[in-house]
């Protein structure tokens, strides 16, 4: 009779990465109810094309490089990198956006570095950028909110919604400027009209129609997330205090020259879905919790910054990109003190 | 209430302290042989006072402390010596060491013991000599020999002395139920040990999942200055660091030891043997172990002899072997596996765990690391661990080190809550080794350094003096050649005694050298001493050669030792003639 030989420790906590992904996975939820309810069944498609793409590409890496891949298909990561994307691209965008998004992210941003685990950068916001890069066009052209009294139509049927995603269609007709870029391109007018004027804002509550709800949909998934430990308070909530602080700084009374509420900014664009499943990415994120406050904070200071002074309109994939580069320089700085140790140190010194 | 303070991190295994906690420790017939490991402790390994064929009574001295830092053994039964030889002990590396192995002969017979009931009135030295004596170790699991931490040091004031009772570990209640049975001695055992650190105030700290215990203290110490805290559970609040933290809001730092900052900590296990060692003269030979997992049908706590193999232990117990999975010395957490149930009991075993297969799954494959930081979370000594399997796998030990891997106290909180089921503490004990393995071979290689410039140095003034010696003889040989040329210019009368010089010269020189014998004996015997000292030199070396199975190098010595030993002969001979002439 044999018996085990093993390393302590012999117990172990039920908690598996795929647990985690799962749990990701189901936090998207009232996000995605939101968009589906505002914007029809875009997202939905969307998320398909890109689930679908995602193991394609996950499992033909894998064998590639000589992996099994039924193991690692089962962590569900492909999965939370194909919703993720699903979500930040414009409902009914064309198949091969889609593909051509996971490809960057699957294939070139998580696998050429080495897959789970080894990518520098957010496989999904590598995907989105490259998109935005690539095809401005289709990137930019969100659907009009359903239940905006002067949109042109409620969304799409979904025979209707399919062509557009696969025959070269435009969207025109149920197409509509989100807030952000009402915001952007009002042209001098203060606050106070434009609230008044713009139907996106006088049907809304807060910020905007339907993605006012969109983004507390992913601030519910996010608490949810939370509760549950997948990842800590640090980054998302470091990176809403500085979006709000930035925006309070430069709300201006609302004036002409306002850079928007903190209120708006807060349930505007992807705010809550980059704060909370975005910049939580532990791969590409600082890992001190005191390193983690640095990299969300700075990213909410880019988001507003490319918001109201750069060319997008929106700006969690720059932001976080931009930040993905600092975590490493990040890390050497903010290393905790440990036990027995007087204070913290940087890493970066070395001792003889 | 008395502040406490909270510890980083820290995890919430299942406890499962149920199953053994419940019934009284129980005792175990003795078994047919035992055997006992010299070295059961922290330090050198004991020295066998005993021979194979030796009769021996139980708590008769049979190995002695060899050096500071050991502990003696003692025979936990009677019976014949019949072996003392390597043997497989309790170690994660399923190695076997030297161990005395005594055969039964049923009869238990005790040798006299040397009790003492008003050992409060001793000195603290005689008190600590029969610690010492008693072969006590720390019995929570680091077998730290008791008396070495308990030797009063002038220039260290210990002022508190903390008693560890939280056994965090899930599964071990060894500690819950001996403060439950015997609470008084250990109360007993902390004062005395307290005499020896003149004084220091007394802790003992006790997570609040054991409210028997707590209570059973609480009683036992009214009416005495104890102060017994109980704090809340979570794992790994007994590590001694952790422990310190929590009662005194102190950290140990990096690199030392607690009595740096006045404290001294040991396990309430070891207080009880300390307070028998004195009172009853009983020295170390059983302690309390937990048998549980569910591979037993009774699990439970047991008194058992120390040398007692784990077989016998479990066979009392209605061990399934077919239904265990893994054997454990330890708790779930800190043991180590063992892969043959002969193995003793020793000091520190404090439990015995055999789970079954569903109890304790073998672990699913490795997934990579996604860096979601929970391990940052739980590590009790704020640590990094995310970054250390990533620079151990690199096996880049500066940046490590940087990272302070050698302040891990290998508790496993980061390996329980990673959900990639990476063995993170596996990995840091490789790196540690090795790092250790580089320290070492560093010094050596300073070492040779230095030896090697000293000699280069060495040489060099060698040669210099040398160089100098050259000049001088020759501005001394130019000066002469000078003079001849001035008395060959001189008339030729005086050039006589001019060439008669240097054979005046020779002859006085060969008339000197031709000393008394007495200078010459001194020389002989100089020389044979240094002889006789390069002679052993050679000895040694050739021994260490053979021991570092050094072929070439033993080859080359063998000559040098004939003809040294030749010399000395030779020079033996010289000497013999002279004393007869």
């Amino acid at each position: 009779m044999s018996f085990l030989r093993a390393s302590s420790p012999h117990a172990h906590s039920a908690l598996t990465t795929a647990r985690v992904m799962q749990w990701v996975l189901l936090a998207t939820l009232p996000g995605l109810a939101a968009l589906t309810v505002f914007f029809g069944i875009g997202s939905l498609i969307n998320i398909a094309l890109a689930c679908i793409f995602a193991l394609l590409f996950e499992a033909a890496v894998l064998k590639l490089r000589k992996r099994n891949a039924l193991i690692y298909l089962r962590d569900c990561s492909a999965l939370v990198t194909a919703v993720l994307l699903g979500l930040a691209l414009p409902p009914y965008c064309p198949w091969w956006v889609v593909m051509l998004g996971v490809f960057f992210a699957i294939v070139v941003a998580k696998h050429l570095f080495g897959g789970l685990g080894y990518n520098p950068f957010n496989p999904a916001m590598v995907g989105y950028v490259a998109l935005l890069i690539s095809f401005p066009v289709e990137m930019t052209q969100w659907a009009a909110p359903s239940t905006l009294s002067n949109a042109s139509a409620s969304f799409p049927p979904i025979v209707e919604s399919l062509t557009h995603v696969f025959s070269h269609d435009t969207l025109d007709g149920y197409t509509a400027a989100t807030p952000l870029e009402v915001l952007k391109l009002r042209e001098g007018l203060t606050l106070d009209t434009l609230y008044t004027n713009e139907a996106i804002f006088n049907q809304a509550r807060w910020a905007g129609v339907g993605w006012e709800w969109v983004n507390i949909g992913f601030l519910i998934g996010g608490i949810f997330l939370l509760y549950k430990r997948v990842f800590t308070w640090h980054a998302p909530v470091a990176m809403l205090a500085t979006l709000t602080l930035c925006s309070f700084l430069f709300y201006d009374a609302g004036g002409s020259q306002s850079a928007g509420s903190p209120l708006f900014h807060l349930l505007s664009g992807g705010t809550m879905l980059g704060a909370f499943f975005i910049l939580t990415d532990p791969v590409s994120s600082a890992v001190s919790n005191k390193g983690r406050l640095i990299f969300g904070g700075l990213a909410g200071v880019i988001i507003f910054v490319i918001r109201v002074w750069g060319i997008y309109p929106d700006a969690i994939a720059f932001a976080v990109l931009l930040m993905n580069f600092a975590a490493p320089f990040i890390d050497y700085y903010t290393v905790p003190r440990t036990y027995g140790h007087n204070r913290a140190h940087r890493v970066t010194k070395i001792k003889e | 209430m008395r502040k406490i303070w909270d510890i980083h991190g820290g995890v919430h295994p299942p406890e499962n302290k149920i199953q053994s906690n419940q019934k009284p420790i129980g005792v175990m017939p003795l078994p047919d042989w035992v055997s006992l490991p010299l070295n059961q402790h922290v330090g050198a390994p004991a020295r066998p006072l005993v021979k194979v064929g030796d009769h021996v009574k139980t708590a008769q001295l049979i190995a002695d402390a060899e050096g500071f830092v050991s502990a003696p053994v003692h025979a936990s039964l009677s019976g014949k010596v019949v072996a003392i030889e390597n043997r497989p002990i309790p170690h994660a590396s399923g190695m076997q060491a030297p161990c005395i192995v005594i055969e039964s002969d049923g009869e238990d017979t005790w040798t006299e013991l040397q009790p003492c009931e008003n050992y409060m009135d001793l000195q603290a030295e005689i008190l600590l000599e029969k610690v010492r004596s008693a072969g006590i170790a720390g019995l929570g699991g680091a077998g730290f020999p008791t008396a070495v931490k308990l030797q009063p040091d002038a220039n260290k004031k210990i002022d508190t002395l903390i008693l560890n009772g939280t056994e965090c570990e899930p599964y071990i209640t060894a500690d819950d139920v001996l403060m439950r049975e015997q609470a008084n001695d250990i109360i007993a055992g902390a004062q005395l040990m307290a005499k020896l650190l003149d004084n220091p105030r007394i802790l003992i700290g006790v997570e609040d999942n054991k409210p028997e215990a707590i209570k059973a203290l609480t009683d036992a110490a009214q009416n005495t200055a104890i102060e017994i805290i109980s704090f809340p559970t979570k794992y790994p609040s007994g590590g001694e660091k952790q422990l310190i933290q929590i009662l005194t809001g102190k950290e140990v730092k990096s690199g030392t030891l607690p009595s740096e900052i006045g404290i001294v900590l040991q396990n309430v296990g070891t207080a009880v043997a300390a307070f028998q060692a004195i009172k009853d003269g009983i020295p170390l030979i059983e302690r309390v172990t937990t048998v549980v997992g569910r591979s037993l049908q009774i699990q439970r706590n047991v008194h058992v002899r120390l040398g007692t193999p784990i077989q016998h232990l479990l066979s009392q117990h209605g061990f399934d072997e077919n239904n265990c999975a893994r054997i454990i010395i330890g708790g779930p957490m800190m043991g180590y596996t063992v892969d043959s149930i002969s193995v003793p009991v020793i000091k520190t075993t404090n439990c015995v765990l055999v789970p079954s297969e569903d109890e304790m799954p073998t672990p699913p494959p490795t997934q990579p690391c996604i860096r979601c930081g929970h391990c940052a979370d739980a590590c009790p000594a704020n640590l990094l661990p995310q970054q250390l399997y990533w620079y151990s796998q690199a096996q880049d030990f500066e940046k490590l080190q940087a990272h302070h891997l050698m302040d891990c106290i290998e508790c496993g909180a980061c390996s329980y809550v990673c959900p990639s089921a990476i063995p993170l503490v596996q990995y840091y004990r490789a790196s540690k080794g090795a790092i250790r393995q580089q320290q070492i071979d560093k010094q050596k290689s300073d070492r040779a350094r230095l030896r090697f410039e000293a000699h280069k140095e060495r040489v060099e003034k060698a040669e210099a003096e040398k160089e100098a010696k050259r000049a001088a003889r020759k501005k001394a040989a130019e000066e002469a050649r000078k003079k001849i040329d001035l008395t060959k210019s001189q008339p030729a009368e005086k050039s006589d005694t001019a060439k008669l010089d240097p054979v005046a010269a020779a002859m006085a020189k060969a008339a000197n050298t031709k000393a008394d014998p007495a200078d010459e004996k001194a020389k002989i015997e100089r020389n044979l001493e240094s002889a006789r000292n390069r002679l052993a030199r050679f000895n040694h070396q050739l021994n260490d050669a053979r021991n570092e199975n050094d072929e070439a190098r033993a080859g080359k010595l063998e000559p040098k030792i004939k003809q040294t030993e030749l010399k000395i002969s030779e020079l033996e001979n010289k000497l013999a003639q002279m004393a007869k002439t």
